[in-house]
Order: C-alpha cells, then structure tokens, then sequence
C-alpha cells in the first residue's frame, strides 16, 4: 500500500526532524557561523515538534502498513524527548564553548539521537524498534566520547558502547527467536496471537531477552553496571540526554511490548521479573548513591533507583500502571535536566567543581541557582508539592492497585533512603562554611533552560491531576 | 464575566512572585507599593464587575462554579482547583479585596522607610492569595489550603520584625503562640473534612449539601461534623478556650492587626460555618454550643478591654468580643446577621486598627494610651475619623454597627431566649464604654507626654485617605441592612441577597413565631439608650473628673487586676498545659523516646546502610569485562527463571 498524505501528516514529528538533521549537514558544511545557528535552528526545530506533537495528540493511527503509530502515548513520548532535547540544547550552548569541544556534529548527533528516540517510541515492528535504538545508540557512543581530549569522556565512550553492543545482541537474539515462532515482526499480529505464543518456551525466551536488552538500556540493575562510569565521564550536558531521554525511549519500547501483553490473560507472566529488577534497582540505586562523593555518579545511581521505581509501574501491569509511567518519565526528565544544567553550569573548564564539597556555601554565592537546585532535589527526592512526588505517588498507586502492595513500600523505604543523600546537597549548599572559590560563568540560555524545568516541575506537581487524565486518555 | 474569578487570586499571586523574588532589588518602595496595592486593586475591580454581574441574574441562578483543572484524583476523592462565585463569597470577596486594598495602599506610608518594605508587601500578597483561595473555594482541601496559608502569613506578619522585643518576650515568640494555638483548631477543622469524606464520600461543596440535605443523616453524625468544624473556627476566630494568641498578635505591624487580625482573617471561622450553615442546622445542640461560647466570648473579651492600657491591646480584645457577636448570631441561626455583622465590623475595625496605627506613627511608637492624651488638635483627620469608628462599634444608629449589632442582639431574643439578649445588650454597653474611654483618653484631656521629645503630627494623605474612606462606610454600610421593621417586608437588602445561600439551613431549622415589632422596637430604644449612656460614663469618669478611674480602681483593687491580667488566662494554660506538656515532652518524648529509640533506632539502620554503601560500591570495579560478566550472570538467572516457571 502507498501511503497517503495523511499518514506523511501525521508522521510529521518525525518528518520535521529528519529533514531538520539534513539541512543542519548543509549548513555546518557552507556557513561559517554555524556555531551560532546551529543550536538555536535545532531549538525550533524541536520546540516546533514538540508543539506539533501535542497539537495531534488526538490523531491516534497505526500507519505505513502497520511499522508506526501516531498521536496518543507516542505524541506524548515525542513532547518529551523534543521539549528534553531542546533544553539540552540550551544547556549546551555555552557548556561545549567552556569545556572547548565545540565541533559542528554536536548539535546534529543530538538531532539524531532524538530522532532515534521518536522511532523507539512510534514503532509497531520489531524491526522499527530496533534501528530506533541502534540510531539513538550509536549517537549516545559519539556523544560519550565526544571530549576527545579527555580520557574520561574516551573511557565512558569504550565501555559504553562494548556493553552496549552486548545487550544489543541480545535484543537481536530476542527478535530472532520471537520471529521464528510468530513468523512475523509486526507487533500488532503477534500481538493477535499471543496468547498461542505465550506459552510456546522459544517465543517467551526470545521475549525475555529483548527485555533484558532494553532492561540494559534503561540502567536496572543488575544491567546497570555501565551507568556510573559512563555518566561521569560523559559530558555534563550529554549525561543529561542519556540519562532522560534515552531512559525514557526504552520505557517507550517496554510499553509498546508489554501493553499488548497486559491485555491478555497472561498478564502478569512477567511481573515476577519486573519485580526482582524494580526491587534490586531502587535498593541499590538508592544504597550506593550515598556514598559517592560526585555529584555525577550520586546522580547516575540515582538514575539507577529511579528505573526502579518507574518499574513498579510497568509490573502493575494495569492502564494506572503504564499512565504513571509516563508521567513518572516526563516528571524525571525535567527534575534531571534541571539538576544537570546546573551541574554544567558550575562544572568548570578541567571537569572540575564536580564533587559535593565545591557546593558548599553555594546559597550565598548564587542564590539562584542554589534555590533551583534545591527545587531539583527535592523533586527528585519525591517531595511535595514538587512533580517527583506524584510520579512516585501514582505509581505506588497503581502498584497497590494490583495487588502489589509490598513493593510499593519497598519504593517507599527506597526513597527514604534516597533523601539523604539528596538532601545532603541541599544541607551542603546552605549550611556548610564554603572552603573554596568558585568561579560560576553566567550562562543565559542554560539559565533559561533551567528555569523552564523547573516551572514544568513545579507546574507537574500543582496540576498532577490534569496531565495524569490526559495521559490515560491514551492508554489502553 | 464570572470566569475571570481566577485573576482574583491570580494577581495577588503574581503580585507575591514579583515583590518577593525581585523586590530586594527593585528597592523603590513606590513601584513595590504600587505592585502590591495594584494587584489587590485590580482584583477588587474583578470583583466588583462580577457582583454588577450577579445583580443582573436571577436569585436562583447567582451560583457559578468556576474550575480550573482537576488537581488531584485518588479512588473516588476528587480535588479540582475550582471557585464557587456565589453570593456568600462575592460579598467576602468585596470585603477582602476592597479593604485588603485600602490597607494595602495605607501600608505604602505606614511601612515607609522599613528595611522589610518589599518582604512586608510580599506576605501581604501572598494573604490576599490564600484568603481567596479559602473564600472562593468550592470543596472542603482548598478551602483547608486557603485556610493553612491565611495561618502562615498571620505566623510570618506577626513576627514581621523579628528582631524586636514584644513585652516579655520576641515578635517571634508571639507568632509562634498564634501558630501553635491555630494547630489546635486546625486539628478539629481536619477531623472535621475526614468525617465529612467519610460520611457523604465527598468533599465538594455543592454535593456534601446536597447529600446532607437530602439524605437521612444520623444526628450525632452531623453533631460531630458541626462541632469538630467549629472546634476549627475557634480557633481561627480567637473563642474561648483559644482566643489567647489574638491579643498577642498585635506585635506585628498596625495594618497586619487592621487586616489580618480585625477585618479578614479571624472571621474566617465565621465564614466556614455560615458556608456548612446546613450542618448545623441538623445539629441544635451544637447550635446552642456555638451560640454560648459566642456570647461568652463577646462578654469576657470586653470585660478585659475596659482596664487594658495598651491601644492595640484594647482593638485586639474587642475583635475578639465583636468575634463572639458573630457566633452568637450563627448559632442562634441567624446566618445572615453574622455574615453582616462581618461586614460592617471589618469597616469600623479596620477602621479603629488604621486610626491606631496613625496615632502610634504620629506618636514615635508609643502604644500606651495613659501616655496620649489631647491629640485631637495634632491628628484631626485621625480623630473625626476614630470617632466616626467608635460610635459606629459602639452602635449608635445610624451608623453601621448598630444595624448589624441591633440585629443580632433582636435574634438572640427572638430565636434565643431573654438572656441571651441581656448578655448580648450588656456587652454591648462595655464595649460602648471602652471605646469612649479609648477615645477620651487618647484624644481628649491632658496631653500627658513628654513634649519635648514627642511631637505628634497628623499622618501623611496616603494613609488619611484609607481612613476617610473606610470612616465614610462605617458610616452607610448598615443601609444594606435596615431592618424589616422599618424598611417594610424584604426591605432587608443584604437579607435578601444572602438568603439562597441559607435556604436550605432555614427550612431544617425549626423556626418558633415572631415576637411582635413592638417588642423588637422597645428592645432596640433599651440597647441603643445604654449605649448613649455608657458613652457618657466613659466621658464623665475619664474627662470630666479625671481621678475617678483610679478611685475605683483602688477600691476595687482585686477584680481590677483580674481584669488587667486577662483573667490569668495565660497563666493557667501555662501551669496547667503547657508546663505539664512541657515536662513530659522532655522527661520522657524526648530525653527517652526520641533519643534513645528512634534516635539509636536510626541511627543504627542509618550506620548499618552506609556499610552496605560503602561495601557494594567496591563492585564498580571499572573493569568493563567484569561488567559484563555480572549482566550475564542476571541473563543466565533469568533464563533459567523462565524456563522453569514455563515447564
């Protein structure tokens, strides 16, 4: 079937990104202050896609001959990974002028990536999630190691992408095997017969272990291992999209698997998997995070608690469920973008100014940013009236609502824990003698970046109620 | 038009983000005056076009919820951020924002040269805000939002200068007492909303009412809602047992007294049980509850206002008696007569507080009034004005206070019983009494200060101008009310306005016949003529014969200190409450509970996760391979995991 112009319509998210990606080439190659149009062309582009992708929310299709989706929860994922990416962009701006890795393909790979990231998110055939993820994948590996002159930014690279590729062979493995019982690859169809397949031991190995690739890409543990090294090497800014963006394209994947399978009787086939991981990650996560001493790491392992806990919303297994964890990642990404930012703001040219203790004294000394930051943490720390204590609140809602109440207060102690050490910040900033002189360059566009994350934060957790119906309307 | 009730609690907001992020570095006290007053300005127009609106409808369409978005939806409890604009909370909505506004602008020359101007303006706001969101509310959690940061800013204006002494103590000790204190009713108001949830399985306005309504209800059901929501009232509103903390908050600036501690704030109780009328309704005995300690309120309050020597103190003392006025009026069931008497007190109150503050500004902050005296020629705007206030509390017609107090002294009678109305009319000679002993002593008499270094003057126009505004509807606003026995059947405007809202509590309220209008007319001559006569006591003991005071006071030493005291109730709730509270919270919740087990409990688990910490971190070797072989470990265990549970 050819498709027609409808569907180019309502692939125009997508569109408007890959054509953004070409003339971005063009004019990194002819214009000699690209550095100067680059970033703001990519802020259009992905303001304007995020735009558009709320505007046709409402158009929910399947389309292309059943490879992708439009509107619904995929529009909502694009809002997301645009409206993230374009305040990574902010942040970036002047972020790589100080850390002097300015080269042209930055802003281009970031397109890139996002593009990939919308593919994980719209795809209805195995083979569209795949090359999603290598797209986005393979941009993250540049990224990591796009400091060419430092060792860190080259290690994070190395181990990033050979772990990486690792859990990819494993996705491609699950897709083989899934391939060889359904004989299709077209998820709408296995979908069809799942309940056939679903007892058929190749078919559920094989779904098995695309799960565990994607259980690598999102950093649950025990797949995490990569997290901290390749966070804290990673630059600031580019961190700040992996651990965001990238978390949620895989959520994004999860979702598109599992949804079919919740609606079956063998729902919960999965669960004790997603529990035993959710468990580990937010534990974990939440346990090592207080001892680490840079900011980066705490915040990677953090990353690593925060999996966990949006996975007790994909083991619910119930629309509350998969409603929270879309929140959840839409209230994650900007409670982390925001904190990131600010990271990269007080980083300095040698990577420094990253550890806890050059926070100290930082209320007197940027009350600002101080204050921002300690929106941040307490967001991320779940409390309210900030976006993070909803995310966990609707999720632990949907846990208890499948029965599942155990778990919810293993994500309540976890997040117990986890006060501590975000609140140490806090304590840190406020209420520690400052030992040192920090030289914090102005940057207008990060700031403005990091206030946009934060009003949406604050914004998410006075409204929770009306974000959480729109998601739902959505979710079936 | 009615829509545009959310830039009503907008403004205020904005207003509060502007001054308190970015007024330390405006510094200008005219453009953060003039956001902060501006704000609450344009909300009063809003206001003010939405009541010309309502007029325009019909009586039994003047309701309008307006709902902003849904804020938090759990199982079947459903919280929208929405405002119910009817005719109860457009008419507390004209009072906030046009009074609010008049001390707002007064504040400009008040607070002049203050090191706080810009924060003082930003609490002010950040009032207007929740006092809107407590009167707008259209459910039970918002009206509780509202009702939590009214308390807030009342904690952070008491204690506005924080560094200054405030009798035996700090500013902050008194904001603290008003804090602690609210917590006490706050708790009942909070048992209150639960039962409500519990019982009619909502917390919306329109259909817990409804529900009630209409629904049978167990009796002692009801009772306990009406009585664990008026346990909150009490203590919002400073009744008997919980009224101590009003007097103490004084030590915040004048018009923080004018606004937050006369006219809105405090009758914040008044308003949330005049809005649960219908609760009750259903319950008489809790009615006959609400209406004694009103009337005993009303009367011990006054009582300590004749001896007190300090002018904010004596203001302070008779809000809480007028307070209790209106409590005797919801429960005697006259919903409408307390709602009034909001009104028109809020005027002359504001009124007296403005008119204080002018006189402790023209005198260098000295608030003692045997340390006034003759100020009329130095303050004569200050003075016409006072006067216009006094007379108007002291309910002499035609001004406003006697309208509204005359009509509940008449329900106290007519729905009450005889004592009721003796209580009530005798309270109101006290008050008439203090008020002319304020007066005289302040403005009339000797001037007994030191004249070389005290020199009074008048204030400037940008706080008379608030004076003669406020001084001009103490004056008419009780025309709104004139009682039917003079304005004919449905002649009673605000009545008229008022009564939907109260329909339904009326019709379950038994009512008993009317007395006749002779008896209402002869009861009016009596209230009115001790008044007048009072007054001229007040005049006679402090003017004509200065010396008489103390006479008296001398022979009649022990109840004049009792009354100079307050009764000793501070004292008493100190020995019998606080010490022994004090004493166990030391000996034993904390030196014990608290330090030793919850203490040793967490610190344990908290030395025990750090060994985790520190012990599982080794694992990140940095080894790449090794990662790799932990990820296969967890692939082996899954596998095995489900090929087990599939076989």
């Amino acid at each position: 079937m050819i498709p027609t112009a409808l569907e180019f319509q309502l692939l125009l998210p997508v569109l408007i990104i890959a054509a953004g990606i070409l003339i971005s080439l063009i004019i990194e190659m002819f214009s000699s202050k690209s550095e100067k149009i680059l970033p703001w062309f990519s802020i259009a582009l992905f303001v304007s896609t995020a735009y558009y992708s709320l505007l046709t929310v409402g158009h929910e299709r399947i389309i292309f001959n059943s490879m992708l989706a439009a509107g619904g929860t995929a529009n909502i994922f694009f809002f997301v990974f645009t409206f993230g990416a374009a305040i990574v962009t902010l942040i970036s701006i002047d972020y790589i002028k100080k850390i002097g890795m300015y080269y042209g393909e930055y802003y281009i790979l970031l397109q890139s990536a996002v593009l990939g990231m919308m593919l994980m998110a719209n795809a209805q055939d195995l083979v569209m999630i795949f090359m999603g993820l290598e797209q986005m994948s393979v941009c993250f590996y540049i990224l990591a190691g796009f400091n060419r002159k430092k060792i860190k930014s080259n290690e994070a690279a190395m181990k990033y992408f050979l772990l990486g590729a690792f859990a990819t062979g494993f996705i491609v493995y699950g897709i083989a095997l899934m391939y060889g019982v359904a004989q299709t690859m077209s998820i709408p169809a296995i979908a069809n017969g799942l309940l056939i397949y679903s007892d058929n031991i190749i078919f559920v190995a094989g779904l098995l272990l695309f799960i565990i690739g994607f259980s690598f890409k999102i950093a649950a543990v025990p797949f995490h291992m990569w997290v901290p090294d390749v966070y804290q090497g990673s630059p600031t800014s580019i961190t700040a999209l992996m651990s965001t963006g990238g978390k949620a394209a895989a959520f994004s994947s999860l979702l598109i698997i599992f949804t079919p399978l919740f609606a079956t009787t063998q729902s919960t086939l999965f669960q004790p998997y997603l529990v035993v991981i959710a468990t580990l990650s937010m534990l974990l996560g939440s346990i090592v995070a207080i001892a680490q001493t840079d900011l980066k790491r705490m915040l990677a392992y953090s990353s690593i608690s925060h999996a966990g806990y949006i996975l007790i919303g994909v083991a619910a297994g119930s629309e509350l469920g998969i409603a929270s964890v879309i929140f959840y990642l839409s209230a994650y990404t900007f409670m982390n973008l925001g904190t990131f930012g600010i990271i990269s703001m007080i980083e300095n040219k040698d990577e420094g100014n990253l550890s806890l203790n050059d926070y100290s004294g930082l209320g007197n000394k940027k009350p600002m940013l101080a204050a921002l930051l300690a929106i941040f943490m307490f967001a991320l720390a779940g409390i309210p009236p900030f976006a993070g204590f909803f995310g966990k609140y609707y999720v632990f809602i949907a846990a208890i609502e499948s029965n599942l109440t155990w778990l919810a207060i293993v994500g309540v102690l976890s997040s117990v824990i986890s006060i501590y050490f975000y609140l140490r910040v806090v304590v840190v900033m406020y209420f520690q003698k400052d030992e040192n002189i920090l030289n914090v360059e102005d940057s207008s566009p990060a700031l403005l970046g990091i206030m946009i994350s934060a009003l949406l934060v604050i914004v998410m957790g006075i409204a929770p109620g009306s974000i959480i119906n729109l998601i739902s309307n959505f979710v079936k | 038009m009615t829509e545009l009730i959310y830039l009503t609690v907008l403004l205020p907001l904005i207003g509060f983000l502007i001054n308190g992020l970015f007024g330390s570095k405006i510094k200008n006290e005219k453009i953060i005056g003039t956001i902060g007053s501006g704000a609450i300005g344009l909300s009063f127009i809003v206001v003010l076009l939405i009541l010309i609106e309502t007029l325009g409808k019909p009586a039994d369409q003047r309701v309008t919820i307006v709902t902003l978005f849904q804020w938090m939806k759990v199982g079947n409890l459903d919280i929208s951020i929405a405002y119910q604009v009817d005719q109860l909370s457009i008419l507390m909505a004209l009072i906030v924002t046009g009074i609010g506004f008049l001390i707002h602008v007064y504040s400009i020359g008040y607070m002049h040269g203050d090191k706080g101007f810009w924060r003082f303006f930003a609490y002010l706001n950040l009032f207007i805000f929740a006092m809107m969101n407590l009167i707008l509310a259209d459910n039970f959690v918002l009206l509780f939002l509202g009702w939590e940061g009214v308390g807030l800013c009342s904690y952070l204006l008491i204690g506005f200068w924080y560094d200054r002494k405030f009798e035996k103590s700090t500013t902050a000790s008194a904001a603290k007492k008003a804090f602690v204190i609210n917590r006490i009713g706050d708790f009942g108001f909070l048992l209150g909303i639960f039962l409500i949830y519990m019982t009619f399985g909502s917390l919306n306005f329109t259909e817990v009412f409804t529900a009630a309504n209409h629904i049978p209800v167990d009796e002692s059901v009801v009772s306990f809602i009406a009585l664990f929501l008026f346990i909150g009232a009490i203590g919002k509103s400073a009744q008997i047992p919980l009224f101590v903390w009003l007097p103490d908050a004084m030590a915040g600036p004048t018009p923080v007294s004018a606004l937050i501690h006369a006219a809105t704030m405090v009758t914040a109780g008044v308003y949330m049980v005049a809005r649960c009328s219908i609760f009750y309704a259903m319950a008489p005995t809790i009615m006959m509850v609400v209406a004694i300690i009103g009337l005993l309120t009303a009367m011990f309050a006054a009582t300590i206002g004749l001896v007190q020597n300090d002018i904010k103190k004596v203001l302070a003392y008779s809000t809480v008696s007028q307070l209790g006025y209106m409590f005797l009026a919801l429960g005697v069931g006259a919903f409408t007569s307390g709602i009034f008497h909001v009104m028109t007190h809020a005027f002359f109150k504001a009124l007296l507080f403005l008119g204080a503050g002018s006189v402790i500004h023209g005198m260098h902050h000295e608030q003692n009034i045997q340390k006034y005296g003759g100020l009329k020629k130095y303050m004569p705007v200050t003075f016409i004005t006072f006067l216009i206030a006094c007379i108007a509390i002291a309910g002499i017609p035609p001004f406003s206070g006697f309208f509204s107090k005359d009509e509940i002294l008449w329900y106290s009678y007519a729905k009450g019983n005889f004592l009721f109305w003796l209580i009530g009319a005798l309270t109101a000679l006290i008050t008439a009494f203090y008020m002319f002993r304020l007066l005289s002593l302040t403005f009339f008499g000797k001037e007994r200060f030191d004249k070389h270094h005290v020199h009074p003057h008048e204030s400037p126009k940008v706080m008379t101008v608030p004076l003669i505004i406020l001084a001009f509807f103490s004056i008419v606003a009780g025309f709104i009310g004139i009682p039917e026995v003079f304005s004919g059947e449905g002649g009673n405007q605000i009545k008229n306005w008022l009564a939907p809202v109260f329909a339904d509590a009326h019709s379950k309220k038994i009512t008993y016949g009317m007395p006749s209008h002779f008896v209402e007319i002869l009861l009016m001559v009596i209230s009115v003529a001790g008044a007048a006569a009072a007054i001229w006591l007040a005049r006679h003991v402090y003017l004509t014969k200065p010396g008489l005071a103390d006479q008296i006071a001398n022979r009649m030493k022990k109840g004049y200190s009792v009354l100079l005291n307050k009764y000793y109730v501070d004292e008493i709730y100190n020995k019998l409450i606080v010490q022994p509270i004090y004493k166990v919270s030391d000996g034993f919740l904390f030196k014990f509970t608290d330090v030793k087990i919850i203490d040793g409990t967490i610190n344990r688990t908290a030395s025990l996760i750090d060994l985790f910490s520190n012990n599982i971190k080794r694992i990140q070797t940095g080894v790449a391979q090794f990662y790799a072989i932990i990820m296969m470990i967890g692939i082996v265990i899954a596998l095995f995991w489900i090929i087990v549970s599939l076989i």
